[in-house]
């Protein structure tokens, strides 16, 4: 126990030490133990601003080591307590236009190399190997290839139990996703990052990119990763309820690797799509269902909805019927519109309505369209759970070839 | 004749003195209103102090504890709104209430009437946006910033806080406006513009800022509104509009909004810092324009909020340009407080070593600031918790430090009685103590890549968000330290001179401790 305390003390003191230093000793591509300083880059981008980072750094150390210096000389020595008797003096241009002209000629020192790296950082376009598109969700990503015709979502993988103290953590608790992005090194991918929703943000320390990603907007960013290994990162803009939720993970391989694994992942997509038409037009068992369903709410659902199906009051309806559900009335009259609320309950609609909403959203509202997002199975087993589930006693069984046909 | 009526008339009100609540709530005089901002600011301190508390608790570990997510958004959104709108703004407002007429020798604010009616708006300003948290779906869940569309998704409560915020803007435009004619029209014959105090001209120059971007909050808080309702597409790409465009908006009035904050704070220490180093401010002329050229650059720097949305590189560039240009004028600032301590016979009462703190800490939140204005690091910075400690460096260790040094400074003045030095010493090194263990590991959790405002984070920050939630913790406590010493000094104490401090200059410094409730009825002399 005793080392363990002694080990964590050692980072502790000698924090300032390595800031100074730049002692960069982070495993890669993570932050580390009570880190300090940017983590290490790994684009010539990340780099640049690295290196602009220390530089802007130890000039305002030295500004404020001098300024602080002459107050602390005045506040030691010059003191009514010591007898010192104060001066009279109120002005002189001459200082004064000394101490507008140094701050200047300093600031102009630091614009120069900000300006180059800034036009480095914006030129997107010259050399581009490969193209991804980048697009926020309310609270994952999906990242496509436009030539390579691979598109997925990309979303958290940690465990609610980890979340809510009920499990021991992963060493990359809030910072793993179930299908990382994948990218070769040494090629110049450029970016194209947009939202589906709100605004979201993407941001790769170690790659040097944060770039907002807006509803409207295609926002240009560009990396050329110099060594292999996993980058992790999180989206930097608040987005809502699962703002902290949607990390980014991207797995950088030599290109003979990336090359395989664009050939298997469009394999996996032609299987994938196979597999979803076998799925859809299979007639699946209730106790199958149920048990994907339960799957697909805790990783899709159960941010909003909660784990327990009881929603967030006010906010986020339950799921489990005969529950109240005391919220704006634009909301529970969205609700009652579609049959779900009654009385100030939640009550158990209509089926067609249950698809409806899973499939399509409810416009003006958090829920958002699952259709594009899941598959026909995911979405029958989602909807088969909710009735089934959580005190809802419905015994309706829905079938991929249902959502097939509402699509 | 116009004598006669106009003496008949001051006659009349200076008997019509009512007690009790009825004094509070008709008073059109400075010092009640004053009084009553700074206790209203106060209580909103420890309002939004509370939600402080309920964010760092939050974020004691990395577990989802006491708040679901959207809980914990509406905390950090209300945090932000109650500091800046409730704590700072009404408090600098009520420094300017008590302070202004005094420092230029005038009977009262020009437009006492107004003066109420903009305090007295506040109260319901403020039950709209914290009853908000009550409404169903709660509070506004989207930041101070409110930024579209995540703000459109809001329910019931975001309304009430738009609401809310509206009438506080009407609130701090009526009251700007008072200050603005009461320092132009109000000063004692022969104080010229360049002879009034550094607090007064601060003022004035805050008091212009108000008046030119409150509207611009309107505006956006309205477009906002109609998109929310009215079937608008400001700011929805999906009907033609551009959420980038609130963004612009906003922060034309958010940047502005910021040295609202800040240059009142300048100049309450540009008051404190000569009185206890026995010495005249240094280059006063130079104070007047480095505070001008400030809220002149204000206007021009707003695009460095948005920095990672993606603008043109030429605006990025402009933007980067002008913002690193503030330095200039800020840096004269804190040299020429410096330099008025240069060979000083300085002294450490606790007004005194607020303002030392308020130097130093505001030095190394400007120092960020310069970091956070190079366009290719702020790629690096930006929404992370580097942002998040520069700015509570900027207005905790800023502003709110500046305030209480000035409190310090001139409770005295307004209640009579000396206030406890040994508590008030111990009230500062509390704060400033716990003040760095809170902020200070927030640079490191930025750097090493935290965004701000997550409910939960990766294992390898809980070590410097645990520091940071115990300062925070100790800082809270810290305050209550302050309201005993306030409530003691209010009761009694030892009788406080007409002239409390040795080497204090300026016309308060002639009226008796406290001041009688009319002042420079008729106006002093100025040499």
């Amino acid at each position: 126990m005793s080392t363990c305390r002694y080990r964590r003390l050692v980072p502790f003191g000698l924090g300032l030490l390595a800031l100074l230093s730049n002692v960069a000793r982070a495993a890669s591509g993570v932050p580390s133990d009570w880190g300090i300083n940017i983590q290490p880059p790994v684009t010539p981008i990340a780099q640049d601003i690295m290196h602009l980072h220390m530089m802007v750094f130890y000039i305002c150390v030295g500004i404020f080591v001098v300024v602080a210096g002459f107050m602390f000389y005045s506040i030691i020595f010059h003191r009514k307590s010591r007898g010192y008797r104060p001066a009279t003096f109120h002005e002189s241009t001459t200082v004064e236009i000394i101490w507008t002209i140094i701050p200047f000629v300093i600031l102009i020192a630091m614009a120069i190399p900000a300006t180059s790296t800034l036009l480095k950082i914006v030129n997107t376009r010259p050399g581009t190997q490969l193209l991804v598109k980048v697009t926020g969700y309310q609270w994952k990503w999906r990242y496509s290839y436009p030539k390579q015709h691979i598109a997925f979502f990309s979303s958290l993988s940690t465990p609610l139990a980890q979340i809510d103290d009920k499990a021991p953590k992963n060493p990359h608790f809030l910072l793993q996703v179930n299908h990382p992005l994948v990218l070769p090194v040494n090629e110049k991918v450029r970016f194209l990052i947009t939202s589906n929703d709100v605004i979201h943000g993407w941001w790769v320390p170690a790659l040097g990119i944060q770039d907002d990603a807006i509803p409207g907007f295609i926002h240009e960013g560009w990396a050329t990763i110099l060594k292999p290994g996993v980058y992790r990162g999180q989206c930097a803009q608040l987005c809502g309820a699962g703002h902290g939720f949607m990390p980014i993970v991207v797995k950088a391989v030599p290109q003979a690797q990336f090359v395989s694994w664009v050939k298997k992942e469009q394999a996996g997509e032609q299987i994938a799509s196979a597999n979803s038409a076998a799925a859809t037009s299979k007639v699946w068992t209730k106790a199958a269902l149920m048990t994907k369903g339960k799957q697909v709410f805790q990783t899709s659902c159960s941010v909003c909805h909660q784990a327990s199906g009881q929603g967030v009051p006010g906010m986020f309806p339950p799921i489990s019927a005969g529950h109240p559900f005391n919220a704006a009335p634009t909301l529970t009259a969205k609700l009652a519109r579609r049959g779900f609320y009654k009385g100030g309950k939640i009550v158990e609609g209509p089926v067609a309505k249950h698809i409806d909403i899973v499939l399509n959203g409810i416009s003006g509202t958090p829920m958002p369209a699952w259709g594009p997002q899941l598959s026909n199975a995911a979405i029958a087993a989602v909807i088969t759970y909710e009735r089934n589930a959580f005190g809802n006693h419905t015994g309706d069984i829905v079938q991929p070839s249902q959502i097939q046909a509402a699509r | 004749m116009s004598t006669a009526t106009t003496a008949a008339h001051g006659h009349d009100s200076h008997e019509d003195h009512p007690t009790g609540l009825k004094r509070w709530i008709f008073t059109t005089n400075h010092k009640d209103i004053g009084t009553l901002y700074l206790c209203f600011s106060l209580l909103m301190f420890f309002v939004g102090g509370g939600f402080a508390m309920a964010i760092r608790a939050e974020l004691y570990k990395p577990d989802m504890r006491f708040f679901s997510p959207e809980v914990f958004n509406q905390l950090l959104t209300e945090h932000g709104l109650i500091m800046i709108f409730g704590a700072i703004m009404p408090g600098l407002v009520g420094f300017a209430n008590w302070m202004i007429p005094l420092m230029i020798g005038a009977p009262d604010m020009a437009l006492p009437r107004l003066n109420n009616w903009s305090f007295w708006i506040l109260p319901f300003g403020f039950a709209l946006l914290i009853g908000s948290l009550f409404a169903p779906g709660g509070g506004p869940a989207g930041g101070w910033t409110l930024y579209p569309p995540l703000s459109i998704q809001g329910g019931i409560g975001t309304d009430m806080a738009i609401l809310g915020l509206q009438i506080l803007g009407v609130s701090s435009i009526l009251g700007a406006i008072n200050i603005v004619v009461t320092v132009l029209n109000m000063r004692a014959p022969g104080m010229t513009l360049m002879k009034m105090p550094m607090f007064v001209w601060t003022w004035l120059i805050t008091a212009y800022l108000l008046i030119a971007v409150m509207p611009v909050l309107a505006g956006a808080l309205t477009m906002l509104m109609t998109d929310r309702h009215f079937g608008t597409h400001f700011f929805n790409p999906a009907g033609g509009g551009d959420p980038v465009l609130y963004q612009h908006v906003f922060w034309f009035f958010g940047h502005p909004e910021v040295y609202i904050m800040i240059l009142p704070a300048f100049g309450l220490i540009s008051e404190i810092i000569p009185t206890f180093s026995r010495k005249p401010l240094f280059g006063y002329t130079s104070m007047v324009y480095a505070t001008m050229s400030i809220a002149f650059l204000s206007f021009i720097v707003w695009g460095h909020h948005m920095f990672t949305s993606g603008m043109f590189p030429t605006s990025d560039l402009f933007f980067m340009y002008s913002t690193m240009l503030i330095a200039v004028p800020t840096g004269v600032k804190v040299f020429n407080w410096t330099a008025t301590m240069w060979r000083g016979a300085l002294s450490f009462e606790t007004p005194m070593l607020f303002a030392i703190a308020f130097l130093v800490l505001f030095t190394i939140g400007g120092l960020s600031g310069v970091m956070l204005a190079m366009w290719p690091s702020d790629q690096q910075y930006h929404n992370t918790y580097f942002v998040v400690a520069h700015f509570h460096y900027v207005l905790f260790g800023g502003s709110v430090m500046a305030m209480m040094g000035a409190m310090y400074y001139w409770l005295p003045k307004w209640t009579g009685h000396m206030y406890n030095e040994t508590l008030g010493k111990w009230h500062f090194w509390l704060t400033t103590i716990f003040f760095n263990v809170t902020f200070f590991p927030q640079h490191f959790l930025g750097l090493a890549g935290m965004p701000r405002r997550i409910p939960d984070y990766a294992l390898q920050f809980a070590g410097w968000n645990q520091v940071s939630s115990l300062g925070a913790f100790g800082l809270g406590a810290s305050q209550l330290l302050m309201v005993y010493i306030l409530v003691q000094t209010i009761r009694g104490g030892a009788k406080a001179p007409a002239k409390v401090w040795e080497d204090a200059h300026g016309l308060e410094w002639t009226l008796p401790s406290p001041p009688p409730y009319h002042s420079f009825a008729t106006p002093p002399k100025i040499t």
